[in-house]
């Protein structure tokens, strides 16, 4: 073996990409070599000064929550589902999107585009270990859990009695931003509920609509505005909501 | 056909559609999200620039997770943020003339080494903190600076760092060899800079 294979294999060596049989060759050329030995140390002494530093840079919260948001919405699914089409539009994809849903005036899109995030959500919710953050059926446990994870106080009460059990909370993410949802179960049925600030209009009444098989149920109150989503009946979650806003104002 | 392929069949072809499929991508790239930001940061040098470029990555991922074969995933997410650092790099018309020559400086990978640093007193190198050599491999050139990044930091074997840069596992032995030699040298000139 030459010394200018040597020179490059002894990476190799290092980085430990030879068999055995090529490795024995550099080593054996290299313990014979003036020039290639202390090649092999300094290179050694470099891959350790390197593996001594923490060279790693941690992805951002922010990228996290835009893998969270801009993922669910479909660039995919627009072309396999039309049902997708108009509301699941995240951020990046809505100019693209845009152009083949031209009848959505701004607001609407904007509108739709909470109730697809909050599908999401509520899909992503569903998966192993996504339920909760703070898992919980005390509500002093729950609310406390939100002080400077969100720049809002979510209500937060125990309905257990009324047949909805509060199970914990977590943090969301709907049209972009960070959100308060509050986990509540019915017999089998998993309710998300998000708070999320007023930006702009709160509603002058509570809406229910349904999206993908999924009622969800709009309201507002406290300044707050409020989105249960679940595959309860309508009847029911128009009871939660009902339930959830008498023991709100009988706490406020 | 292997297990893999079929499974990343099925999941291009089923029913349930994109929601599926969003959550068998987000299960699959969110363990490499740091992995993915930390290519960034050294391929763009700046975190606002890092971010978008992972952004942008994560999304062609997501557009086309049906075409990926199986395998280890973190190499096919590592080489889409590359083409999206690179075709930044051209908008920008930061590719530059300089990528040829430094094809050609490749080839003399001999004596990259200078004449008296194989000393053994030059052997022993000062640690630095994180900053500082993150600075060091933020100055290397382009080519260089990727492999021993893909190598170093983000731990791809030689066929997967070949894979990631589309060229010959030769050439990721040479670019290798030359990118340490390189920080070896920055590295001894940071701590002759530091100590005066």
């Amino acid at each position: 073996m030459t010394c200018d294979e040597a020179t490059v294999l002894l990476h190799a060596l290092v980085d430990g990409e030879l068999d055995a049989v090529h490795a024995r060759e550099v080593e054996a050329h290299v313990a014979g070599c003036r020039r290639c030995a202390p090649q092999l140390a300094a290179t050694r002494e470099l891959r350790q000064a390197v593996q001594d530093t923490r060279l790693r840079y941690a992805a951002p919260d922010s990228l996290r929550a835009s893998l969270e948001r801009t993922v669910p919405a479909p660039a995919a699914a627009t072309s396999r589902r039309s049902l997708l089409k108009g509301f699941a539009i995240g951020s990046l994809m809505s100019a693209a999107a845009a152009a083949g849903v031209t009848f959505v005036v701004l607001d609407e899109d904007r509108d739709s585009r909470i109730l697809g995030d909050a599908v999401s959500a509520h899909l992503r919710s569903l998966q192993a270990e996504h339920l909760t953050d703070v898992l919980s059926s005390n509500q002093h446990t729950v609310k406390p859990w939100f002080n400077g994870r969100i720049d809002l106080a979510p209500p937060v009460v125990d309905l257990a009695a009324q047949g909805f059990t509060l199970i914990g909370g977590r943090l969301d993410y709907i049209d972009g931003k960070p959100v308060a949802a509050l986990v509540y179960r019915r017999r089998v049925h998993v309710i998300n509920l998000f708070v999320m600030q007023d930006v702009g209009s709160t509603l002058p009444f509570s809406r229910l609509e349904t999206v993908q098989g999924f009622n969800i149920l709009r309201w507002a109150e406290q300044g707050l505005n409020l989105l249960a989503v679940s595959d309860l009946n309508k009847v029911e979650l128009k009871e939660f909501e009902q339930k959830f806003k008498a023991a709100t104002q009988g706490a406020g | 056909m292997t297990a893999q392929n079929c499974a990343v069949l099925t999941m291009a072809g089923s029913d349930d559609g994109g929601v599926d499929r969003a959550r068998r991508f987000r299960a699959a790239a969110l363990p490499y999200l740091d992995d993915v930001y930390t290519l960034a940061r050294y391929l763009m040098r700046n975190a606002a620039d890092a971010e978008d470029a992972a952004q942008e990555c994560l999304l062609r991922a997501f557009r086309h997770f049906e075409t990926f074969r199986g395998g280890p995933i973190k190499p096919w997410l590592l080489a889409i943020l590359r083409n999206v650092c690179r075709a930044e790099y051209g908008r920008r018309g930061m590719l530059t003339a300089a990528t040829e020559s430094l094809d050609e400086a490749e080839d003399c990978v001999e004596g990259v080494w200078g004449d008296n640093q194989g000393t053994p007193e030059s052997i022993a190198l000062r640690r630095f903190d994180a900053e500082t050599v993150q600075r060091l491999i933020a100055q290397l050139p382009d080519q260089f600076r990727e492999t021993i990044v893909l190598r170093e930091i983000n731990d791809l074997s030689y066929r997967e760092i070949a894979e990631v840069i589309g060229a010959p596992v030769g050439t990721v032995m040479s670019r290798l060899a030359r990118a340490r030699a390189l920080l070896r040298e920055a590295w001894i000139a940071e701590e002759k800079g530091s100590t005066s």
